[in-house]
């Protein structure tokens, strides 16, 4: 068995909403490119992208509303006509073809799926997916189709699985929590940028599902301005006492990275530090409770040039136990690139040290954070007592 | 917005003659502190409240599980002649009066008969919902001049945008007299082109701003 699959085909990058747009899947490119040069990802590791059908997609969207994402992109519907479905705002404008481009994308994170829970490999990653946003009738936040509510329901239905998602994107994963919300044998763990001021705004720690899904919903709201100690301690916590709380059969992550400092859309101060641990975790936890089984997706992440390639190689990287490497970034990649980028290129893995001015109340928010895991994990921590 | 929207309109009641142990028992079990006590005609007689109960009953330090205080009728011992207010109230009246009286609960009556009960709660979690987090959007903090007119300029921005503005508050600006801090909620994941724009027409973006610290 291999051990790790790249999932990816060039009809991902169809998702594309315009030349400004911040969500850009050029990272794609960018990151596959950086892999390529330092000798990190082979083409027999690259598994293509299928599509996913209409039925699955049912699996999580309503028919009128793939019906609109259908006809929006290709060309039959105005704006006002899709605006109450999300479609055609600033947010998520229309584009040609955007369904296909978008059931492509969710059809990238099936085959993730089925590669793992077929045993072609014990882990897979999609970095085309992990649109956290997405509604059952409505796109929101740059998510049309939410491949991994899709994902999840198809585990259910086709391999009978307990699934964890777990969610570092610096926003929180609204969609998925709420398809879920009532379900106790998904567990949903995102950990975000408090919803203060941050998109969506949701994501407090008293969400923690409904009815029989009632605790099964973690939410981990950091604040602004966090950085790596912090941030690193609430996730590895959070992520141990889950793991030990719900004993997933398998695990699916959502890999945004837009927790950096350089993230222009977020106000969290994470280097690549925490790039290089959050899927080290993952990737042992996976081995101690799901026999290996992970699935990783990608998500946000807006700073293209210098944060999102780096990021998602590292997690390439640990899926496939190849050691992560220090200093200089390959020259001959810096060279194609840097033309092109808007901003002067972090030529080294490293971030440089400082990054950043020291951020005062440091220590008040490390506190308030502290504080807040506690309040999160009481729920299990007391079962457990008990 | 006026109470009727707000208030409970089946609140838990109790007679006159009914004892102090089972308004404590009615209490416990519907989890509520407030009581209004009615007659026949639900006309309200009184309110009795879970204070009022505990400074009745003896201190449970001493052991006296059968105080006669327990068989005593809440008529006894419950507040006569209420503030009340009616449906038709605004919730920021219902809201001052809570804060002035020093009260926990108001009977809402119209006709002379009791139709609902309000609580700091309800009012509570109507603030709550006035902030506006219930659809996904991003948060924007703008500092202005107590002056006529900006909220106009700054819509205009919005406009341009086509941004969806979700709530708007405006808040008294703790530094300054002269300014007030508006808070606008917007259906955006990316509010940078708003903010850019409403800088460069001059305007105070705390976005977001950690407390104490200017950035």
């Amino acid at each position: 068995m291999k051990k790790a699959v790249f999932v990816y085909s060039p009809e991902q990058l169809g998702y594309k909403f315009s030349d400004t747009h911040p969500f850009n899947h050029k990272r794609l490119t960018l990151t596959m490119d950086l892999l390529k040069n330092i000798g990190a990802l082979d083409d027999v590791d690259i598994v293509p992208a299928r599509i996913a059908t209409e039925e699955e997609l049912l699996l999580a969207h309503d028919p009128k509303y793939i019906e609109i994402v259908k006809n929006a992109g290709h060309g039959k519907l105005s704006e006002a006509q899709c605006a109450s479905y999300g479609i055609g705002t600033e947010d998520t404008p229309i584009f040609e073809n955007m369904h296909e481009a978008s059931a492509q994308l969710v059809g990238g994170t099936l085959t993730a799926v089925d590669c793992v829970m077929e045993g072609k490999a014990q882990h897979a990653l999609n970095l085309g997916g992990g649109l956290h946003h997405g509604f059952r009738g409505r796109a929101s936040g740059f998510c049309i189709y939410n491949d991994s509510t899709v994902a999840i329901r198809y585990l259910q239905e086709k391999y009978n699985a307990r699934v964890l998602y777990v969610d570092t994107d610096a926003h929180h994963g609204d969609g998925v929590q709420w398809s879920f919300y009532e379900d106790p044998n998904v567990c949903t763990l995102s950990i975000h940028e408090t919803g203060r001021y941050l998109f969506p705004g949701t994501g407090n720690i008293t969400e923690r599902g409904n009815g029989q899904g009632y605790g099964t919903s973690f939410n981990f709201p950091i604040d602004a301005f966090t950085e790596d100690e912090s941030f690193l301690e609430i996730y590895e916590k959070a992520m141990r006492e889950v793991f030990e709380f719900f004993k997933p059969d398998v695990v699916l992550t959502q890999n945004g990275a837009d927790a950096h400092y350089f993230d222009p859309l977020t106000h969290l101060y994470g280097t690549m530090n925490i790039y290089r641990e959050i899927p080290k975790l993952a990737h042992k936890l996976a081995h101690e409770y799901c026999d290996g089984k992970w699935i990783a997706v990608g998500g946000g992440g807006y700073d293209i040039w210098r944060v999102v390639p780096r990021a998602w190689s590292m997690l390439w990287l640990e899926m496939t136990d190849q050691k992560i490497p220090t200093g200089a970034l390959p020259q001959a990649w810096l060279d194609r690139w840097q033309p092109e980028a808007p901003v002067p290129f972090i030529p080294t893995w490293e971030d440089p040290n400082p990054l950043y001015e020291p951020i005062p109340r440091k220590a008040e928010i490390e506190e308030k954070n502290a504080q807040m895991l506690e309040k999160a994990l009481h729920i299990i921590r007391t079962e457990k007592r008990s | 917005m006026i109470v009727e929207e707000i208030m409970n309109d089946e609140p838990y009641t109790l007679a006159p003659t009914n004892t102090v142990l089972e308004a404590l028992k009615l209490m416990r079990e519907r989890k509520v502190r407030h009581l209004p006590v009615i007659d026949n005609e639900r006309h309200v007689l009184g309110v009795i409240t879970e204070r009022d109960i505990k400074e009745a009953l003896p201190s449970s330090l001493k052991d006296e599980p059968n105080s006669p205080v327990f068989s005593a009728m809440v008529e006894e011992i419950m507040i006569k002649n209420p503030l009340v207010g009616h449906p038709l109230d605004f919730v920021e009246e219902v809201a001052l009066t809570f804060y002035e009286a020093k009260i926990g609960c108001l009977p809402i009556v119209s006709g002379g008969k009791l139709v609902g009960i309000v609580t700091t709660t309800d009012l509570l979690y109507t603030y709550i919902e006035l902030t506006g987090a219930t659809e996904p959007g991003s948060k924007i903090e703008i500092r202005v001049s107590d002056t006529p007119g900006v909220l106009f300029e700054i819509t205009k921005i919005f406009n341009l945008h086509h941004a969806n503005v979700q709530s708007v508050l405006v808040y008294p600006d703790s530094e300054n007299t002269q300014n007030k801090i508006l808070s606008v909620r917007v259906k955006t994941l990316n509010p940078l082109a708003i903010i850019e724009d409403l800088r460069q027409e001059g305007f105070d973006v705390l976005w977001p701003n950690l407390p104490g610290v200017s950035l």
